[in-house]
């Protein structure tokens, strides 16, 4: 197929039911009330000239191209502003028309540069397109005074600002605006002087508040704002549709090619997650695939301390059978697990697990979802009865209060944020949603443009469940309860005890004030506003679960949503932002050591009978080791070897003494990653994987949808993930052979009842598909619990404020809690290997004033990070975004190792790491710790690779 | 923090956190039934359950039972 870019209406769909027929051209149309004149000639396949017009933006009438005449009207509207009537009867081409266009395109012409065949947008340029559209073929004007020679701003490492090929038409602007809600871009000056400035005159691109997400990218018609990418390599000849391999919300993108070479990646406006936008992961930091780190050959060594040797796929599969063959005969087979990756497919999932359960012999499968969503599984499956979120992303369009508890989006999930944001703004004449913030830290979304919190409730770092329970207590106390809500769905007794118990006087904000440091007066109106304000949505992240009452936390949230009605339609729900691309879907396809795909335990006979029956092989019924427990048994010596698929775990998991000393304690640690990451220090097979660019499969996103990725180049390394783990499958003796990660999948439909309606042929038809997908929803599920609870009756759970054994003390006085940044993604692996270092090349630790000054700390210096696990340097921030006792940092540099410092302390439920309290005190520093440069002396050691003696 | 010290604290810890359950050392015991390895729990079933809180305890002596009726 040759390239096309995806068809633009010029406005955006109306949402109304109602239709209007009108004529246009002689040729009758018909299209919902509210659309544009522009958008009904578009879907009839009339486009009209356009230039200030995109329908990813609102109309705005100022490039007077799209005039037409309409009969019994005066004059030539703008076909973008008007709106179709029943009836009207609409000429978008006349010689009047005409010679109105040629006019207006000739003045616009007459100041641009006529590089057209040295330009970048050559041949995908809009001003190109309708130059030749209107016919124009001479410029009479001789202008002497232009805005053409002005400086370019290449400080963006993504796109270039070339303002003499800027037309004004304020669609970056307007983008900015409207699709990424940043505010960024404005117009500077006026007639020539027009200019469009990001921030300040002083800012370029980079130093301003543009958050690159690409969105003005996106929307200019020139090449005013241009990929780099698109300026070095040319045009994209041809574009597959694929799913973004970064956080969970799952944006789909046209990876555009030429040849196997992506030349840009253009969010998809079909795309049902994130609707045509993007942030600047997805959008520019795709480099880390063609990244010379990139490891391409097998690697095998007996000890940690030799150097690598390169060998072929054949003796690296056969190898590393033999090895876990002689651990399993030596040690017996509980000696052997693996680890699967929320980075992967779900078919790689899959197999790994399968590997484990079916090759293995033992239930010692993790996930990387161990450490961050795991009570979300945990709760969720006990109150509503399935480990998910109950919403689509649309359902935030109709929320009146949007409540965000322990999550930070416009970091971590920046494109919801962005739709969220859109619905704080209040749009199409609705008043915009009420926002209450739960979170130690002011994060961004506290207060940004056209956007004010009506509460942010700055709580001490791990009293959740408290500051949960005394909203509660404000909920039943002041009667603002949905008793006929919670009569029909709830079980009655449970909520009575629930209910009893959050009344309780220990339990008023009053009484915990002295726990959550929350202003109780502030704590009762953001309940009272959550109970009555209309739909209520919660969401939650990594702020909720990452506590050693993170599951408690989420059944909290649960009991909230469910004692207000909050459950089952769209605009209200309990929604879980993930963090890593599949880890819904990692949890759905049975990574967890105690359950089988689609959440059914492992002790429930039926269930294992039925993957017996398709497998072949008998499953042990008892769970495995969850991966802390692996570290442990690691350390005791029963815990011999590791197959970890694409995770970090000695950067990513917490008290990375511990994590290193499991680790050095096994004989046979099988990393199949991208890159040498941390944990491949002390590995001893290293097993090259392939990019999301280079492999087909599927990611769920949080929202359960199941999204289509494709293969838009071969694998550099030789073999796509799924094929190395079925090779290494081969090897062990087990009879694999899929063709096509579909067969997977048809594999996974057959043993899971609620993906019991998807395969690869289903997904190419719909484009994605929200599960459960069954007979009785055979096109999906955007919202769940309807009707009832997917357990019967909604289950109120007692959650007890249990305070954490981490407490500060005269040594540790201050609180850490860890996060994430926008440029970055979680261990730093991918995008450290890309451009987005620009934004951010290390991690910072935010301190208060306060906190700074009595340490006598400026911003810029360098200080040590101190806990009872660990310590660790790196540079302070200082800020009053940080609550005065709390200090903040991200963990996506190695070189910090901020998981030095964390504990072991975990998730009562779950052993879900303790990442958000951690007692810390800082101090000047005057370079590295003793640990930092032991460390990097290890790094480079144990990434030595033996370089080949040439052939005689 | 040997391995049994480590599992001691976990099991004060679920105990602690299912407190308010109507019968905590059932939903105590349980959730061990459900979440821990077997060796996990033949380790806890062995110790003399020293530093278990009552509700703990009780819940490893429930599992013992179970395990030695099946």
């Amino acid at each position: 197929m040759t390239y096309q870019p995806q068809k633009d209406f010029g406005t955006p769909a109306s949402g109304a039911n109602e239709l209007v027929t009108c004529t246009i051209d002689g040729r009758q149309v018909t299209v919902p009330a509210g659309t544009s004149v522009m958008r009904a000639a578009a879907e009839q396949g009339t486009s009209i000239p356009k230039l200030c017009a995109t329908d990813s933006l609102k109309s705005f009438g100022s490039c007077r191209l799209c005039l037409v005449e309409i009969d019994g009207r005066r004059g030539t509207p703008a076909s973008c502003t008007t709106p179709v009537e029943p009836g009207m009867v609409v000429r978008t081409q006349t010689p009047h028309l005409q010679k109105l266009r040629k006019g207006v395109m000739e003045l616009y012409i007459s100041d641009h540069p006529l590089d057209c065949l040295t330009c970048a947008a050559n041949g995908d340029c809009e001003l190109q397109d309708q130059a030749g559209a209107v016919g124009l073929r001479d410029v009479r004007y001789d202008v002497q005074s232009t805005h053409l020679g002005q400086e370019k701003d290449h400080s963006n490492p993504y796109f270039d600002f070339d303002p003499s090929k800027c037309i004004a038409c304020s669609r970056c602007i307007r983008a900015c605006d409207e699709v990424q809600g940043t505010l960024a871009l404005t117009m500077e000056g006026r007639g020539w002087d027009s200019k469009i400035s990001a921030g300040l005159a002083s800012d370029d691109f980079l130093g301003s508040e543009c958050v690159s997400c690409g969105a003005c990218v996106q929307a200019c018609p020139t090449a005013t704002l241009v990929e780099k990418k698109v300026v070095e390599i040319g045009t994209p000849e041809r574009s597959f549709v694929t799913t973004c391999a970064y956080c969970g919300v799952g944006c789909t993108f046209r990876a555009e090619m030429r040849g196997e070479q992506l030349v840009r990646m253009v969010p998809y406006k079909d795309g049902k997650a994130n609707r045509g936008h993007s942030c600047v992961k997805g959008r520019f930091a795709w480099g880390y695939a063609q990244h010379q780190d990139r490891i391409l050959k097998p690697m095998i060594r007996k000890s940690i301390n030799d150097p690598w040797r390169e060998v072929e796929w054949d003796e690296a599969f056969a190898y590393t059978a033999s090895e876990l063959k002689r651990i399993a005969d030596t040690y017996g087979r509980h000696a052997l697990g693996g680890i699967t990756s929320s980075r992967c497919t779900n078919e790689e999932t899959f197999l790994v697990q399968k590997l484990v359960r079916a090759g293995f012999g033992n239930n010692n499968v993790d996930t990387c979802a161990r450490v961050c969503h795991s009570p979300t599984g945990y709760g969720l499956k006990t109150t509503f009865g399935t480990s998910a979120g109950t919403q689509d992303f649309d359902s935030v369009q109709e929320c009146d209060v949007i409540l965000i508890i322990g999550a930070n989006p416009t970091d971590g999930h920046p494109v919801f944020a962005s739709r969220m944001k859109r619905r704080l703004r209040g749009q199409d004449g609705r008043p915009p949603a009420k926002l209450i913030v739960i979170d130690p830290r002011r994060t961004d979304i506290v207060r940004s443009p056209h956007i004010e919190a009506e509460h942010h409730l700055p709580l001490r770092p791990g009293t959740n469940v408290a500051v949960l329970t005394a909203m509660a207590h404000v909920i039943v106390s002041e009667k603002l309860m949905d008793e006929a809500f919670i009569r029909e769905r709830c079980d009655w007794d449970e909520f009575s005890h629930w209910a009893e118990f959050v009344s309780q006087p220990r339990n008023s904000p009053e009484s915990l004030q002295p726990v959550t440091l929350v202003d109780p007066e502030e704590l009762r109106a953001a309940a009272r506003l959550y109970a009555t304000g209309g739909n209520a949505a919660i969401y939650y992240g990594l702020g909720v679960t990452e506590h050693s009452q993170g599951s408690s936390t989420v059944m909290a949230i649960a009991n909230l949503a469910m004692a207000t009605g909050n459950i089952g339609r769209r605009g209200v729900g309990v929604n879980p932002l993930r963090g890593q691309n599949n880890v819904q879907g990692a949890c759905d396809m049975g990574s967890f050591p105690h359950e089988l795909s689609g959440y059914r335990h492992i002790s429930d006979g039926p269930t294992r009978q039925l993957f017996e029956n398709d497998w072949g092989v008998s499953l042990d019924p008892e769970p495995g080791l969850r991966i802390p427990n692996m570290l442990d048994a690691a350390v005791d010596g029963v815990f011999k070897a590791l197959y970890v698929q694409g995770e970090d775990i000695l950067q990513s998991d917490p008290n990375t003494k511990h994590v290193s000393a499991g680790l050095a304690a096994m004989e046979c640690v099988i990393v199949h990653d991208l890159f040498l990451n941390e944990t491949a220090n002390y590995a001893h097979i290293f097993l090259p994987g392939s990019t999301f660019l280079e492999k087909n499969g599927t990611f769920t996103n949080a929202e359960r949808r199941i999204q289509p990725v494709r293969k838009v180049m071969s694998p550099i390394n030789g073999l796509e993930d799924w094929q190395v783990t079925q090779r290494l499958a081969q090897a062990m003796g087990l009879d694999w052979n899929y063709q096509h990660p579909s067969e997977i999948m048809d594999e996974i439909a057959r043993l899971t009842p609620t993906f019991a309606g998807v395969s690869f042929a289903r997904l190419d038809e719909e484009g994605s598909l929200q599960w459960p997908v069954n007979d009785a929803a055979p096109d999906g599920s955007p919202i769940m619990h309807v009707d009832g609870f997917v357990r019967g009756k909604g289950k109120f759970v007692v959650t007890d404020y249990v305070p954490t054994d981490e407490k500060t003390g005269p040594r540790f006085p201050l609180l850490l809690t860890t996060g994430r940044i926008l440029s970055h993604y979680n261990v730093g692996a991918q995008t450290r290997r890309t451009e987005n270092v620009a934004w951010h090349p290390e991690d910072l630790l935010e301190i208060h004033p306060v906190d700074a000054e009595d340490r006598g700390i400026k911003s810029g210096d360098w200080v040590k990070l101190a806990s009872r696990a660990g310590e660790t340097t790196l540079r302070a921030t200082v800020t009053d975004r940080v609550a005065p006792g709390v200090v903040y940092t991200t963990f996506h540099h190695a070189v910090t190792q901020a998981n030095v410092v964390t504990t072991d302390y975990s998730d009562w439920a779950t052993n879900c790491p303790e990442y958000k309290v951690t007692a810390v005190q800082i101090s000047p520093s005057n370079g590295p710790t003793d640990w930092q440069e032991e460390y990097e002396a290890l790094s480079e050691r144990a990434r030595r690779i033996a370089t080949k003696v040439p052939a005689e | 923090m040997t391995s049994l010290e480590r599992l001691v604290y976990m099991l004060n810890q679920i105990a602690a956190n299912l407190a308010t359950e109507d019968d905590a050392v059932t939903a105590t015991a349980e959730h061990v039934r459900q979440f821990w390895d077997p060796r996990m729990k033949q380790i806890i079933s062995e110790s003399d359950r020293q530093g278990l809180s009552p509700v703990a305890s009780a819940a490893v002596l429930r599992l013992a039972q179970s395990h030695a009726s099946t």
